[in-house]
């Protein structure tokens, strides 16, 4: 008996010895998209940093996520601090990274470095999880986290709330932008995940009526710095 | 066991009828429609992002071979082991190998159609597994004991009564009308279900065969915790689910938001490259692929249809789909529903016992429209009715084609036979004629002019 790859790949050379047709293309001219060129029929992620940063602020505010702008570090740690106060937070739990930990420091609560010694049960009673992402999409309001700039997989969905600290420089205009980043960057070792996180967690399972927090996070942070 | 076309008229009859059901769906979909116009409306050419999304698919299932290969190779390389199912039978046995080599007890998954198909649930149950789906919508069709009624949107046909009771008699908890609350029970419910369970299953949207990355697009987050918490991940996905580039999700992941739920993305899109690496906290130990035939290459051998194949399952033309609205998604009784599922169902299943679906189609087009990657729907139905017809011809079929060609060949036969037909139209009306029956329960034939077309025409010609 041959075994099921020899026999599948024999099924798909045989299919497709008789070529399909291109499909009906409503722009004949339009050349094949295989390079990150624009893509200027896709929705807008501004031209100027000004004006993506405007199309992201619109956009998060319609997905229901909070768009905190601070100009600097001083004033993110103390951002930072207010949200927890504000919303009671008792435990946070936080990715070990260099423009975190300065942030933690003063947080009227308890805060936990969860990617040193990672515990499900216990991020799972968190209020909060803190983490840094890769870049933010302005065309769709899509954060862009992985498996190394938010300390694994679970901390930026396990805790009922999450926070992202970002800079402004992380903030492109659209997802090819995003996506050829993260492989310029990566090359041949990416994070073992990459998610793009668009709003709050969400289901409309019933009924069709929205409802945030599904099973991840009910509320989004970005705060945004510079 | 009766067959599916019985079944299918039966209920498809029953649902029609039924009106209350038939408002509810309406209702659920209002907002479907205006979010999805907001969202269309923010391309700057929709179809232009149609043409390059369906060139996206196009180029990978033409070259499929070659595209397997790149993303076998790739995935291998990020740590990922791949299996190969010719059929749903070989996939069950792989997953239960795993499940079994790996001593695990409990499995959480996150929603996946291609599991539906191969009836994984059961499998795996009757191993003895306790297996949960997460997906809200799957959870409360799992609890019903139902199939999914919509591949996108599980159990819109539930209203909340419903689900309020479900939640108490299966979860003890307290009677409630919000949808809030009840989406609130499920999830304190679920969260211990992922941290204790030792495999996660989940499918797959896209395999990237540039990165031998997976991509799984999803809204509630019960996927990213599938994947993230127990140690071991399972994927399960048709061979015709890659695209060459990583590129090519800059165009399919926002359209298929748009196209399937009128979101600008998705909650969740989330690309998966091998298990836990070296340097990372948390993740599977393991992270295993499943590649599925099961007669999606017999789709492929039909230059015809093969585009059916493009299909990225938003789920859109079966909300514009004039007969999904109101017969239901349970009345097919296939996996996907709908139009897509009528044209693919014959070509998986086979075409003898599933060919009435390809009549389930006014042909509006309303399908080919909303379809994102511009799949031809509404003409595959018609050409899924001609192979029918070629390959099994009725009696009728074959009496009443022969009998059409023998006329219309005979200018006389065809005046007389036109004269005769007028004159027994009134009669018609009354007598049993077989295949017509069904037509004339609900409809009264039109009344016989008292000139031919011919004649009318003769008249004119003259004047
Ligand atoms: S056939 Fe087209 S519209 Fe229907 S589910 Fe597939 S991609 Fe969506």
């Amino acid at each position: 008996m041959s075994d099921a790859r020899s026999d599948i790949f024999a099924r798909i050379r045989e299919a497709l010895k008789v070529k399909a047709p291109r499909p009906h293309l409503k722009a004949e001219t339009s050349s094949p998209k295989t390079s990150v060129a624009a893509k200027p029929w896709l929705p807008d992620g501004g031209e100027s940093v000004e004006a993506s940063l405007q199309i992201l602020s619109e956009q998060l505010a319609k997905l229901k996520a909070v768009l905190i702008r601070v100009p600097d570090h001083v004033s993110a740690a103390r951002a930072l601090a207010d949200l927890v106060a504000q919303k009671s937070w008792k435990k946070v739990a936080y990715h070990g990274h260099p423009i975190i930990q300065p942030l933690v420091a003063s947080l009227p609560c308890e805060a936990w470095e969860a990617d040193k010694s990672f515990d499900k049960q216990r991020l799972e009673g968190c209020d909060a999880g803190l983490t840094t992402c890769e870049s933010i999409v302005a065309q769709l309001g899509s954060i862009l986290v992985s498996s190394q700039s938010s300390g694994g997989r679970a901390l930026s969905v396990l805790p009922h709330a999450h926070v992202v600290i970002a800079e402004v420089s992380q903030v492109v205009p659209d997802l090819g932008t995003s996506l050829a980043l993260a492989k310029a960057r990566h090359g041949d070792t990416m994070p073992s995940m990459l998610s793009y996180i668009t709003g709050p967690s969400r289901t409309g399972d019933i009924e069709r009526i929205l409802v945030l927090g599904a099973h991840g996070p009910k509320e989004l942070f970005l705060i945004l710095v510079g | 066991m009766a067959d599916a076309k019985d079944i299918f008229l039966k209920d498809a009859t029953v649902n029609a009828a039924d009106g209350d059901q038939r408002a509810f769906i309406s209702k659920a979909l209002g907002g479907y429609y205006t979010n999805r116009d907001l969202q269309k409306a923010r391309y700057r050419d929709w179809e232009r992002a149609r043409d390059a999304a369906s060139m996206a698919k196009w180029s990978a299932v033409n070259d499929l071979a070659n595209v397997l290969e790149k993303f076998v190779t790739n995935f291998e390389r990020n740590g990922g082991v791949v299996h190969w199912a010719r059929d749903a039978a070989e996939a069950r046995t792989i997953i239960l190998k795993i499940a079994e080599d790996a001593k695990a007890k409990a499995i959480v998954k996150s929603k996946c159609m291609t599991s539906e198909e191969i009836h994984l649930n059961d499998a795996l149950e009757k191993a003895g597994y306790g297996v949960v789906e997460s997906d809200l919508g799957e959870f409360i069709q799992q609890l019903r004991g139902e199939a999914p009624y919509h591949f996108v949107f599980p159990c819109m046909h539930v209203k909340r009564e419903a689900i309020s009771e479900l939640f108490t008699k299966h979860l003890g908890t307290a009677p409630t009308d919000s949808p809030e609350e009840l989406t609130m029970i499920a999830r304190r419910h679920l969260r211990q279900l992922y941290i204790d369970a030792d495999i996660g299953i989940t499918g797959a949207n896209f395999l990237v065969a540039e990165t031998g990355q997976i991509s799984i697009t999803e809204n509630e987050g019960n996927a990213r915790l599938t994947a993230a918490l127990p140690r071991i991940h399972i994927a399960l996905s048709g061979i015709e689910k890659v695209v060459n580039h990583l590129d090519d999700l800059s165009v399919l992941l926002p359209m298929l938001a748009t196209a399937g739920a009128g979101q600008p993305m998705t909650c969740y899109n989330t690309l998966y490259a091998g298990p836990r690496k070296p340097g990372e906290c948390d993740g599977p130990e393991q992270f295993h692929i499943i590649l599925l035939d099961n007669a999606r290459t017999r789709l492929l051998a039909d230059p015809e249809q093969r585009d059916a194949l493009h299909c990225i399952r938003c789920g859109a033309c079966l909300n514009v789909c004039p007969i999904f609205k109101n017969i239901g998604g349970l009345a097919y009784g296939t996996t996907y529903q709908g139009p897509i599922g009528s044209v693919i169902t014959p070509h998986l299943r086979g075409l003898k016992q599933w060919n009435h679906l390809s009549g389930a189609s006014s042909l509006c087009g309303a399908c080919t429209d909303a379809c994102p990657v511009r799949i031809d729907l509404h003409h595959h139905l018609l050409h899924n009715r001609r192979n029918a017809a070629k390959e099994s011809p009725t009696l009728f079929d074959r009496v009443f084609h022969n009998g059409f060609n023998f006329v219309i060949k005979r200018p006389w036969l065809f005046a007389v036979g036109g004269r005769l037909f007028r004159a027994t139209l009134p009669l018609l009306q009354k007598l049993p004629l077989p295949y017509m029956s069904s037509w004339m329960k609900t409809r009264d034939l039109p009344k016989a002019p008292a000139k031919s077309f011919r004649d009318e025409w003769k008249t004119q010609e003259n004047v």
